[in-house]
This record gives C-alpha cells, structure tokens and sequence, in this order.
C-alpha cells in the first residue's frame, strides 16, 4: 500500500509559493521539477511563462517586480550557466531574482556531460552575487525555500535554492 | 568580391533615428516605455526625459523578457520595447515567449541598423538575408510592420501604440552620428523612479 502520510518536497515548496503570493513561475523545465511545475499549471491563479532560455527569466522576474508583482524562476543546474551575463540585470536594479534549481552532474551522475556545469553552479552564482541556499534532505526543501524566498523579497537580493540530486535522485537511462 | 565584416559598412537605410524616436514618443499615449542598452536609450533620452522610460545601460537581449514580464503584471498599460537590431537579436527566442504568452498590451520596435553601431559599426545579422519580421511572424507574433521612410512614423506609432498585441515592426535606420545624450545610470534609481511613477511603488 503506497504511502500517503508523507508530502513530497514539491508539495512543500508549492505551499510556500503560495503563502508569499508569487503567481507567476518562468521556466526551462527539468524532470526534478516534474511534479511543481503541474501544480503551478493546475493552479487558475498562477502563470507559468516557458523560456527559451533560462537567461530570459532574468528579464521576466525584473518586469514583474517592476510592475509590481512577485515572480520566480524554476530550472536545472545547467541552466545557470546560461543566467549569470543576465543576473546582472536585477542585481543593477535591485530588483528580486529568486531561483530554484535541481541539481545534476553532482550525485552518482550517469551524464557526464552534466558534470561540469553541476559542480560549478555555486561558485558561479556566488561570483555574480547570489546567495545560495543547498538543499540535500527532501523534508528541508520547503523551509529553506521560505528562508531564501524571504530573503529574495525582502533583500531586493538574487538567492537561489539549490535542490541536490541526492533529493531528485540520479537518472539512469535505464542502466542497471 | 570580397567584404572585410571587421569594415564599417554602408547601406541604404534613410530613417534619421532621433526625430523619428521623438516623433513616436509624442505619439506614446502613456506607454510605459523599455529600451534596449546604448543607442535605443539614448535616442528616448534625447527626445524628452520621463519616469515612464526604463533606461537601460546593460543587459543585452533582456529588453524584450522584461517588457514581457512588466506587460503580464500590468495589463492595463500599454508597454513598448523600443530596441536594437542586435539587443533583439541576442534574445530572438523571446519572440516565441511573447507569441505564446501572447500579451495583448505589448509592442515591439526594433531600430534596424544592421549594425553594432555602439561597438565602431560593425556589421549586424541583420542587413543581408535575415527578415526580422519574418522570424518574429515564424514565431507566432502575426501582426507586424516594416517601414523604411521618416513619414512613416505616425502610422508605426498607431502600430506600436493602439493595435491589440502583440505587435512586431522593424523600422530600417540609417547609421547616423548623434550627439551623446546619457541619461542616469544608476539602476536602482530608474526601477525606483518607474515604480513610483506607475503607482507600485511609495515615494
């Protein structure tokens, strides 16, 4: 019998999202984010903006917060490579960027492809000024969300809340 | 026939870029208004300053995210990005999130040099066989104007300015030497200036 006393971290970082009224979620999708990025569909009061790349997201939030509203990015550590040029944008206009990423290339990573960019995610948001929040225990994904979220908002501050693959856990590609 | 791309170039562009921004500008009908980084900045500070502009000194290929993002959270404002061929060209795939977002309150205006006028005038993408036009019509943005001529400004305006958007146009600039006009530099001063002039923001 599946067990149902137990939330998944999606669940607990959806909750916060909706306590701090962010209703608007850009993304360049990752399998880790599966189960967020349905909530955030599903829900009628929420947005979801797909990029094409995750550096456009920087863009968005920046709008939003100009226009008054609070908005998030969501996407997978290689991505952040293709953020830190345009982390510049709110970090000149202090405006928030608040980013959560799912972690490859850095726990039983089958991908080596993924490595190089997973093992510099921290020192390269850390370089451009992003306060990193690391996450590797599944029932502390949600609170250290809200830290960084609060954070984020009340800065203006960039932060992201890096989710380890030890929490997704390693994709296979149906390897044994 | 060879052709150095490390040589300024020259073309057959005609819009004279400064009194034909200050005409659309006078046109604006209280759009909030998005620069691209350098020139585009420039040419709306030259034509009048206003806490309704978003100057931008930095961040290429983020003028049209940000004008997206600002447009979804204030749906009842007009917004227009006004931009470079190049700054539009670095974040093309934006086109395609504004098409399926498909905000009804936002414009696109891109200046077409077919240069990197700020960098010493080297040649662009966007002077040879791209349409720019045309891609932004591949991406699903339907409406959009191309125009060649300084009178076309007041139909461009009612373009950028009064059509239901998204729209898309792409005026072809001839490479001009302006004076430098910089407006403030200090980011968190115009995002500042912008939120308090739209309502979002206490002074």
């Amino acid at each position: 019998m599946p067990d149902t006393t137990t939330t998944h971290w999606s669940q607990d970082v959806f909750r916060e999202i909706k306590a701090r009224d962010i209703e608007t979620v850009c993304t360049i999708p990752d399998g880790g984010l599966i189960r967020l990025l349905q909530m955030v569909e599903a829900d009628p009061k929420m947005r979801l903006v797909t990029l094409s790349t995750e550096e456009e997201g920087m863009g968005v939030v920046t709008g939003q917060w100009l226009g008054g509203k609070r908005s998030m990015i969501a996407m997978q550590s290689s991505g952040v490579g293709n953020c830190i040029n345009a982390l510049g944008h709110p970090t000149t206009l202090r405006a928030p960027c608040l980013m959560l990423v799912t972690m490859r290339g850095q726990w039983g990573e089958f991908n080596p492809w993924q490595v190089p960019m997973g093992q510099a995610v921290r020192p390269c948001l850390e370089a451009v000024g992003v306060k990193c929040f690391p996450v590797d225990r599944p029932e502390e994904v949600g609170e250290v969300f809200a830290a960084a979220a609060d954070m984020a908002y009340n800065g203006p501050l960039s932060a992201a809340v890096l989710v380890s693959q030890r929490v997704i856990g390693a994709k296979g590609f149906g390897q044994k | 026939m060879s052709t150095n791309p490390a040589m300024p170039h020259s073309t057959s562009n005609k819009i004279q870029r400064r009194p034909f921004v200050a005409e659309l500008l006078s046109r604006r009908n209280g759009a909030l208004i998005v620069p691209g980084l350098g020139s585009p900045t420039w040419d709306i500070f030259a034509a009048g300053d206003s806490p309704e502009y978003l100057y931008s000194w930095g961040g290429m290929g983020l003028a049209v995210p940000t004008a997206l993002g600002l447009a979804l959270a204030q749906p009842s404002r007009r917004v227009v990005v006004i931009t470079g061929d190049g700054e539009l060209l670095m974040g093309i795939g934006s086109l395609g999130v504004v098409a399926d977002q498909a905000p009804s309150n936002l414009g696109i205006l891109v200046l077409d040099n077919e240069s990197f006028s700020e960098t010493g005038r080297q040649r662009g993408l966007s002077g040879n066989r791209a349409d720019l036009c045309a891609i932004a019509r591949g991406f699903g943005i339907a409406d959009t104007m191309h125009v060649t001529e300084q009178g076309d400004a007041a139909a461009l305006a009612d373009h950028l300015f009064t059509k239901p958007g998204p729209v898309f146009a792409v005026a072809k600039i001839a490479i001009t030497e302006d004076p430098w006009r910089l407006p403030e530099k200090d980011g968190a001063a115009i995002a500042r200036r912008f939120k308090i002039a739209l309502g979002v923001a206490e002074a």
